[in-house]
């Protein structure tokens, strides 16, 4: 036990990109708690300017490997809506295809590689592979199959290359959506087996009420399109997120700050799923329902299972958009739409992994980047973090440094920071006074 | 013979290039085997500044970023740039061409002093590099394919021929055909001409070829209506840090 402490954590590991924790306590109390981001900016906002309207979507996409589909398609809707473009049905169909397995990908990336060495007590994926051999198997099936989905339909698994402005470059064959049929009916075994190991490991017992945000509509799970939508009782066309959402730059962070309603907000799998509950398939409920997860959920830790839960209704609904497309007929001539550049403001906002993403082009009459934003959910969910570190700390108050310190990564980890995006890993020192 | 200790690096970038050594499903398994990860600070927590072969991701851009690729260049027998940004700068090179100041301006506000950021630079500028893993992102094969070397102490074969070569083999049409501009005819192939393959001109995201005949791809280019700006501008996307194309065509 400790009256005086020192935390340091530099950088915090096993989270995307570069982020420091302090935390300085005094007879008991804390005095400072920060999360702080030196991770190098990146400002893709002023490499944008002057940028042709095809390119947008392939220079975000380079804001982060692991959710560079979620950038490729928040540039492309939110070109799109700026020059009046509209995809056909087929190209919106096979986007949701493709985001599905962008958040698989991520989330078992997140579950698998970088949360559960916390739940095993190893400190790392490469010693889980030594210790639980059969849940890194498990992980490295489900990631290929995603992966490659990515790839089919995408043309590479990192920064796709097919998506474009307007449509797609390459379709799919008829052959290969079968192929990626039986993929998908493969993994649920894994995926039973993935809900009786998740069954044992303990989730820390921790709530603090919030803010939940996320994209949210009338017909579906919302990953690719919809609302946005606050646990507070409000709702924005995208469009105007300006109305809600502000960000703030802070000194301890190259990424900046966002607010809504109140001094902070949560975004992510969990936010999705404490909005979006209803629209999930019954067998994603059957699993949440198993795992002890219900809506509305307060836990930051519970995030990781409703990431998995994610996973396993992505899987259901791939199957039914399959169906879907083939049932249509797959169609060269519905590909690609005309693309008649113009003037004009659009915002894409799309589910990124991590949570809500936004992108805010204009664009001058050549069909060039004028003015550009971009946020990030990491960004939104940095200052939520701090506040759930800050309800943390004070519980935990009566134990040993090291279960502190622990406690505290394992907290952040849980986010599945992704550090790149907003701005990039992360450390942890602890000093005694 | 003891396994080979190797560290794995993330300079500023987007992580995709680790996250393509992560997505070696295959033969991740087999490569933590046959080498030593001692650090990888996207996957592991335990590190070491024990290491042999280091392989490095991102540009360098601040003045922190200078400090610690200069380490690893001190503890590094060989080093590996993998991805466009740490071989030639990549798209984080847009930056310079905007103007840094102008950057820090545009993005922070009046905010902007609290931010480090300097001129974008592969690493190479800072540290010697002995092998490149060419691309965005980078062909995972071709880092197994360059470990592997690294291995058995034979020298990886990177290709030092034009992206044409792999459309060929591929039997693609030339997407120029489609009224598609296409900047393989001057790029490293490597990539088994992903892009032209996918129905969309090469970026040239692994550079250019030792000596490439810029001046017929440009002529190339304004065959087909492009203007000269527009030219430049796909040049830039991943090779605006212009010293490195003169310094790479001299290698």
């Amino acid at each position: 036990m400790v009256n005086n402490l020192n935390i340091e954590v530099s950088p915090v590991s096993r989270v995307e990109g570069h982020g420091d924790l302090v935390i300085n306590i005094k007879d008991k109390k804390i005095e400072k708690l920060i999360f702080r981001i030196p991770e190098s900016p990146r400002f893709f906002e002023a490499m944008l300017v002057g940028r042709k309207y095809d390119e947008p979507s392939h220079i975000t996409s380079r804001i982060c490997g692991i959710c560079s589909v979620a950038h490729t398609f928040a540039s492309i809707k939110a070109t799109e809506r700026a020059m009046g473009i509209k995809p056909t049905e087929q190209t919106i169909n096979l986007r949701r295809l493709i985001y599905h397995h962008e958040n698989i990908q991520s989330n078992v990336l997140h579950v698998y590689f970088l949360a559960a060495p916390d739940f095993f007590g190893t400190g790392s994926v490469i010693s889980l592979a030594e210790t639980h051999p059969e849940v890194v198997d498990i992980a490295l099936r489900t990631k290929k199959m995603a992966n490659d989905m990515v790839r089919i339909i995408g043309g590479r698994a990192v920064h796709p290359i097919r998506t474009v402005v307007g449509g797609f470059t390459k379709l799919p064959t008829e052959q290969e959506m079968l192929e990626m049929r039986k993929m998908l009916e493969g993994a649920y075994p894994d995926l039973e087996k993935s809900l009786e190991i998740l069954k044992t490991i303990n989730i820390p017992d921790f709530e603090r009420e919030t803010e939940y945000i996320s994209l949210s509509n009338s017909y579906e799970y919302a990953l690719y399109d919809g609302n946005i939508k606050s646990t507070d009782g409000w709702e924005i066309d995208c469009q105007d997120y300006l109305d809600k959402i502000s960000e703030e730059v802070v000194q301890h962070s190259t990424a900046k700050h966002c607010r809504a309603n109140r001094d902070s907000y949560m975004v992510g799998a969990l936010a999705r799923f404490n909005n979006n509950y209803d629209k999930l398939t019954d067998n994603a409920k059957k699993y949440a329902e198993e795992l002890g997860l219900k809506a509305p959920c307060y836990n930051a830790f519970m995030n990781n299972i409703a990431q998995f839960v994610e996973v396993v209704h992505s899987v259901d609904d791939s199957i039914r958009l399959i169906d879907k497309i083939l049932e249509d007929g797959l169609d060269e001539e519905k590909a690609m739409v005309d693309i008649k550049p113009r003037a004009g403001r659009g915002v894409g906002v799309v589910e990124a992994p991590r949570g809500l993403l936004i992108h805010d082009y204009t664009y001058n009459k050549d069909g060039r980047v004028e003015k550009a934003n971009l946020i990030i959910p990491t960004n939104m969910n940095f200052a939520n973090i701090e506040n759930d570190m800050k309800a943390l700390v004070p519980e935990i108050i009566d134990k040993s440094e090291d279960e502190i310190r622990f406690a505290c990564e394992m907290l952040i980890r849980a986010y599945d920071p992704c550090i790149s995006c907003s701005t990039h890993m992360l450390d942890v020192k602890l000093i005694n006074k | 013979m003891s396994k080979p200790k190797v560290g794995i690096f993330g300079f500023t970038g987007c992580g995709g290039c680790q996250l393509e050594i992560l997505n070696l499903e295959d033969q991740l398994l087999d490569l933590v085997s046959a080498v030593e990860i001692v650090h990888f600070t996207e996957a592991i927590t335990e590190h070491s500044d024990n290491y042999e072969i280091a392989l490095i991701e991102g540009s360098v851009t601040t003045e922190h970023d200078i400090e610690r690729v200069k380490k690893i260049g001190d503890i590094a027998k060989i080093i590996v740039a993998v991805g466009s940004c740490a071989v030639n700068g990549g798209l984080n090179c847009l930056k310079n061409l905007y103007g840094v100041e102008r950057a820090k301006e545009l993005v922070y506000g009046d905010k902007k002093d609290w931010i480090d950021s300097i001129e974008v630079k592969p690493i190479d500028e800072y540290v010697r590099v002995d092998y490149y893993a060419r691309g965005c992102p980078p062909n995972r094969l071709e880092i197994v394919d360059i470990i592997r070397s690294l291995i058995i102490g034979r020298k990886p074969e990177i290709p030092n021929y034009p992206v044409c070569v792999e459309c060929k083999r591929n039997g693609n049409t030339c997407v120029y055909d489609f009224g598609i501009t296409c900047l393989g005819p001057v790029t490293r192939a490597g990539c088994n001409s992903r892009c032209p393959s996918s129905g969309t001109g090469c970026e040239s995201c692994r550079g250019l070829i030792d000596d490439p005949n810029i001046n017929a791809q440009k002529d190339l280019l304004a065959e087909y209506g492009l203007t000269v700006e527009d030219i430049i501008s796909q040049f830039n996307l991943y090779n605006a840090c212009k010293k490195v194309i003169a310094k790479e065509n001299k290698k």
